[in-house]
């Protein structure tokens, strides 16, 4: 008795490294979602749009009755802050339990986390609900350009759009200068997100493809021999743009729904969105007059695919993998589709599908202002990682900190 | 055996300078007058005796309590009970739960018996569960006076405990103070600045000061 | 004999007592340097976790090169001392030309529960506000302005820092108010008046020369953490400030929270440089005294009476501080209707509609966040209440009153910007293995809510009677007992308000619980200023109204408690 008392501490010290390191195959599913029972699933996500939230709390209802798995929204300003706590506990050790389950997550900060070896993975492409996801279709095998390889899941999909309010404006644009003049002749009413902001980022790389003749050169990683000279048009445009801002480009929105507040204020009559079925929820949900429409540029508009990646550190790594996977589920992704829920693009591919739930999505009443598949034109793939990152500084230089 | 309050060569200091000497013996039933004008240290002699100098002040001699010393004593072993010039009343107790703090020992129906019999010796019967704060200025030091005989102590100090009240109230419960000390056979040490107090008292006066 | 077992334990006891406000000293200030070390070594690159272990300067010289660095350096030395000022010149003209007047005491009544309102609660209702599609807009259009639409005029958020200047003021009224009238129980003010009048000097004139100095003295210290606070406060100026480039302050937590590691370094280095500019600030402040002092006695010995002083200040006076007030209820106001708002669109001066529909929606998040900020607040001000209380007794027991440089020292919290010492704090305890949660979030909210809570408790801890302990003594009592049976149940008012003061101040906080809480622990507090870059007024509106009625509640039960408690006891309704 005695000596298994002493040994105790001993094998407490040698079994618990072990057992956090142990990890449950992905491929062995049931394994994942007998493990998956009883754990709790922090997931780290922009908390900025109640819709968003809403929809976080019903998947986390669903896993928590079919798997027992509790999710858990950890709701952040800035996606940044949850790669920052993972380099943070790797710096300090903490290697076995993050505070961090699931993020919300692509481009540069996946880029990143994945280059420095923060995510668990591959694991996306061994969830029994990857068959129905529409790889060929659907740029859900590369993150702005960086290939994914199983270590992101993906669970919506996005394009460019714009709102703008009938009310006050009475045609679509075709074009980024078209955009500029219709700003010149009505000064104050539109603006954008504040970069580094993800949608006023997309702005800025939207209007960048428009302008450039050399769409190749963005698919590669950021030069600085060239930079300069193929951003040119891009400052040229801005600094033409910028006097007739809202507010004069002093200040901006934080975000993208601070933005359509300012729409709902009818402070401005125009905004970039990056779902199409945004401005319908927003009519549902009380935040936008109902006589906001949208339109996609002529050339096309920019899309991608969101993810959730699990940090290497996770200590519920398989119900992290049981969230991802019901995010894939078709039923998740008719809800997230809905556009009085979430108004999101589905990641999954309608051939693959059951005939009721093929229907049930055929079903599904896109709202007033969400643009049909094929109104939705032509889908510009995402400008390298890089570009994001090399733009947005450059524009905090010139119009973030004061001019 | 050397009965009552005995000041063995007490002398307090302040920050080095002398304040006051004194060397008295108070036998039981007598009361020692001290006088003085205000800053004379009367009321440090007090603190002394009770146990509460201010660290400003350093003191030497002893304090000999029916034959024992209890200059080193924590105040709440000294048994030397004292009364101010405020009947400070604990506000959030009834009457009764006021006298209930000091009293000693017994059962509960003894203690309330004690209380009732000690209300009603000062003419507050049936007062127990009254709020102190709707109490008369006279009514509220016989409650005080009570309070502390009720704990059964072995010296009493009075701290210009009369000052506060009207002179027709001040002579009566200045004589039923006096009365239930000597009743109880009690050293009383009474500092005050008013001679009619001094001289009801009848007893020895010591001036302090300059 | 006795003699001697009596008195060791008497020792030991008063070396136990006597220890109790250095442990309380440590548990306050060990935080703050550990974090002060955490944010200087990687300011000067050394950030070993991160491969980052030579000694150099590229922070600093980084952080000059940014060019917003001085636009964010200006806006955060200017908002600091104008809302500092401001505040000060405020309550200063309040108090000289009113107090004592039926008014004084209305605005009074009206400002005090202000004191408790979470910062973020206040600057979320003035943006509703005063913004150019905001209520008073909304209010006066089109029907008085021809605005049909908002105008395009930036109002919050200007470069200038003006709204978020506006925004302190209105939040730190209340406090240096409440302060300066705790000091004014102890100053004479009225008999100092009395004579100042009846030498022939004006109200205002009399004030400033007879009472002013003494109040001052009094309420330095709090102006000073106002000045510090202004300078780098982060949640007010998220909401009101301006973002191209933001103040200082924010800009370092952006920093703080880049993905790129080598961002931290600016980022300390920015702490750092913040450091410094409050420091700076304080000795600007400390020589203004000086000068002031210096024209004020200059002033007095002139001997004028100033009359004419009070025909211009006394209204401006009652002006500025009732717009305090109402800006800050008329906001609150706001939140509400906002978070029962239907569609609301510019110039409706209503909603269209009012629904219950946001409530229903926000009410699992606004729950769970409710009970979390509850059980934080309730925790923090239990342990700082029994730190206080412990503390004061120690004062009481052993007869050595706490020094003036240990009153800096409890103020050191306040007065080292949070942004300086907190990024350390949570690198310290990712390292210590005390991951996030509630506990490392509780730690740090007890060093901000102790010194309010030591603040507010010490007065009237330190004016009850001691006679009351003699009596009690001589009547055979322990000091324990005392202290339990006496001194704290007739203290149960300042006691219940002390801790009030500190629930507001732990549900308040922003940066230590995002920061010791790994961002997992979401109170209303964080929740709130998360939502606030999403700009759903609805849930924001309703996210502000429960931060409020989380710290009027306790303040209600102080009031009524005792009340209620001693309902037959008059002598403690004094």
């Amino acid at each position: 008795m005695k000596t298994l008392l002493t040994a105790l501490p001993l094998l407490a010290t040698l079994g618990l490294p072990m057992a956090a390191l142990a990890e449950t195959d992905p491929a062995d599913w049931d394994a994942v979602t007998s493990a998956a029972k009883g754990q709790t699933v922090y997931w780290y996500a922009w908390g900025g749009s109640t819709a968003t939230n809403d929809f976080i709390a019903w998947v986390g209802d669903r896993v928590s009755e079919d798997y027992g798995v509790t999710l858990e929204h950890v709701k952040l300003t800035d996606t940044a802050d949850a790669v920052t706590r993972v380099l943070t506990e790797k710096q300090a050790g903490q290697d076995d339990d993050s505070a961090v389950d699931m993020i919300w997550i692509n481009g540069a900060n996946f880029a990143s986390m994945k280059e420095a070896d923060l995510l668990f993975g591959p694991f996306a492409e061994d969830l029994p609900n990857w068959q129905y996801v529409d790889v060929d279709g659907k740029t859900v095998q590369t993150d702005f350009t960086v290939p994914v390889e199983g270590y992101e899941s993906p669970w919506a999909m996005a394009q460019v759009v714009f709102m703008y309010d009938t009310a006050d404006m009475d045609a679509t644009l075709p074009t980024a200068e078209a955009m500029l003049e219709w700003a010149q002749a009505n000064p104050g009413r539109f603006t954008y997100p504040q970069p580094p902001d993800f949608l006023g980022a997309t702005f800025l790389k939207q209007v960048l493809i428009e302008l450039t003749d050399d769409n190749d050169v963005l698919a590669k990683p950021v030069d600085e021999a060239n930079f300069a000279a193929v951003t040119a048009p891009l400052w040229d445009y801005l600094d033409a743009l910028t006097p007739v801002l809202w507010r004069q480009g002093q200040a901006y929105p934080a975000t993208g729904p601070a933005q359509l507040q300012l729409m709902a204020d009818n402070e401005i009559d125009l905004a970039i969105s990056f779902s199409p079925g945004e401005a319908s929820t927003a009519i549902a949900n009380n935040q936008l007059p109902d006589t906001v429409r949208t339109f996609v540029l002529e050339a096309g508009t920019l899309g991608n695919a969101s993810f959730v990646a699990v940090p290497y550190n996770s200590g519920s790594k398989e119900g992290a993998m049981v969230v991802a996977n019901f995010l894939m589920s078709p039923e998740a992704q008719l809800r997230a589709q809905d556009p009085s829920i979430l108004g999101y693009g589905t990641v999954l591919d309608m051939s693959k599908l059951s005939e009721d739930e093929r229907t049930a999505f055929a079903n599904l009443d896109l709202g007033i202002a969400t643009l049909s598949p094929a109104e939705l034109g032509t889908v510009q793939p995402e400008p390298h990682g890089s570009w994001m990152t090399r733009i947005t500084q450059e524009w905090t230089e010139r119009y973030g900190a004061g001019q | 055996m050397d009965n009552g309050l005995h000041l063995k060569a007490v002398e307090i200091c302040r920050g080095g300078q002398p304040l006051l000497q004194i060397d008295a013996q108070v036998a039981p039933g007598e009361i020692l007058t001290v006088m003085g004008p205000s800053g004379s240290g009367k009321s440090t002699l007090l603190s002394f005796l009770t146990g509460h100098l201010a660290p400003a002040f350093a003191a030497t001699g002893q304090v000999v309590l029916d034959g024992s010393d209890v200059t080193a004593q924590p105040p709440e072993h000294r048994k030397i009970g004292i009364l101010f010039q405020d009947d400070l009343l604990f506000p959030h107790l009834s009457v009764g739960a006021n006298l209930a703090f000091g009293l000693r020992g017994g059962t509960k129906s003894e203690r309330q018996k004690t209380i009732e019999t000690a209300l009603s010796d000062v003419g507050l019967k049936g007062f127990e569960t009254r709020d102190p704060a709707t109490l008369s200025g006279g009514q509220k030091a016989r409650v005080a006076l009570m309070r502390v005989l009720l704990s059964d102590p072995k010296a009493l100090l009075l701290d210009e405990a009369f000052s506060g009240l009207d002179t027709d109230r001040r002579a009566q419960i200045r004589d039923l103070t006096f009365d239930h000390a000597r009743k109880k056979n009690l050293p009383v040490v009474m500092v005050t600045h008013d001679i009619d107090d001094a001289k009801a008292a009848g007893g020895r006066v010591i001036q302090l000061g300059p | 004999m006795t003699d001697r077992a009596v008195r060791r334990p008497a020792s030991a006891a008063r070396s136990f007592w006597g220890a109790l406000p250095l442990l309380t000293l440590i548990i306050m200030i060990g935080p703050v340097l550990a974090g002060l070390l955490g944010t200087v070594l990687p300011a000067f690159g050394y950030l070993p976790a991160a491969g980052l272990g030579a000694f150099s300067i590229t922070p600093f010289t980084d952080l000059f090169a940014w060019n917003g660095i001085w636009a964010a350096t200006r806006l955060s030395v200017i908002t600091g001392f104008a809302a500092t000022f401001l505040s000060l010149a405020i309550v200063t003209l309040l108090m000289a030309g009113w107090s004592g007047t039926r008014a004084f005491r209305w605005l009074e009544t009206l400002l005090s529960p202000l004191l408790s309102v979470p910062h973020a609660a206040t600057a979320f209702g003035i943006a509703f506000l005063i913004a150019p599609s905001g209520w008073i807009a909304r209010m006066i259009s089109p029907w008085l302005t021809g605005w049909e639409r908002p105008p395009d005029v930036l109002i919050t958020q200007d470069p200038l820092g003006i709204a978020l200047t506006l925004g302190l003021v209105t939040k730190e009224v209340p406090f240096l108010l409440l302060m300066a009238l705790a000091a004014k129980g102890q100053s004479a003010s009225t008999q100092r008046m009395r004579v100042a009048q009846s030498l022939g000097y004006g109200r205002v004139s009399g004030w400033l020369k007879s009472v002013f100095p003494v109040i001052y003295a009094q309420i330095r210290l709090p102006v000073l953490v106002v000045l510090a606070y202004s300078m780098s406060v982060v949640d007010v100026a998220m909401i009101l400030g301006p973002t191209t480039p933001p103040p200082l302050s924010v800009q370092v937590v952006k920093w703080m929270s880049d993905p790129d590691l080598s961002k931290r370094l600016i980022a300390s280095a920015a702490a750092l440089w913040q450091l410094a500019l409050v420091i700076a600030a304080l000795g600007v402040w400390w020589i203004g005294e000086r000068i002031t002092a210096r024209l004020g006695l200059a002033w007095v010995e002139r001997g004028t009476r100033n009359l004419h002083l009070d025909k211009t200040t006394r209204p401006l006076g009652i002006i500025l501080g009732t717009l305090s007030a109402l800006s800050v209820l008329l906001g609150l106001l706001c939140l509400g209707v906002w978070s029962v708002a239907g569609f609301w669109g510019y110039p409706d001066a209503l909603p269209q509609s009012l629904t219950p529909k946001n409530w229903a929606r926000h009410w699992p998040d606004i729950s769970d966040s409710l009970i979390t900020t509850l059980l934080i607040a309730a925790l923090s001000v239990a342990v700082a209440v029994t730190l206080v209380i412990a503390c004061l007794e120690a004062e009481h027991r052993t007869g050595r009153s706490l020094s003036q440089k240990a009153l800096w020292l409890i103020y050191a919290p306040l007065l080292i910007p949070q942004i300086a010492f907190l990024p350390g704090v949570q690198t310290g305890l990712l390292m210590t293995g005390a991951t996030s949660g509630l506990w490392p979030v509780t730690l740090m909210h007890v060093v901000f809510v102790l010194p309010y809570v030591f603040l507010s408790l010490t007065d009237p801890w330190r004016n009850w009677d001691p006679r009351i302990d003699t009596i009690a003594r001589s009547l055979g009592t322990s000091p324990t007992r005392v202290l339990f049976t006496l001194r704290l149940p007739m203290l149960l008012r300042p006691i219940l308000t002390a801790a009030a003061v500190g629930f507001a101040v732990s549900v308040g906080q922003y940066l230590p619980t995002l920061l010791a809480g790994g961002g997992r622990v979401a109170t209303l507090t964080t929740e709130a200023v998360a939502l606030s870059s999403g700009g759903d007024r609805r849930a924001i509106g309703a996210f502000g109204v429960m931060q409020t009625l989380a710290v009027i509640a306790p303040f209600a039960i102080a009031t009524l408690l005792p009340y209620w408690m001693w309902r037959n006891r008059k002598g403690l309704h004094g």
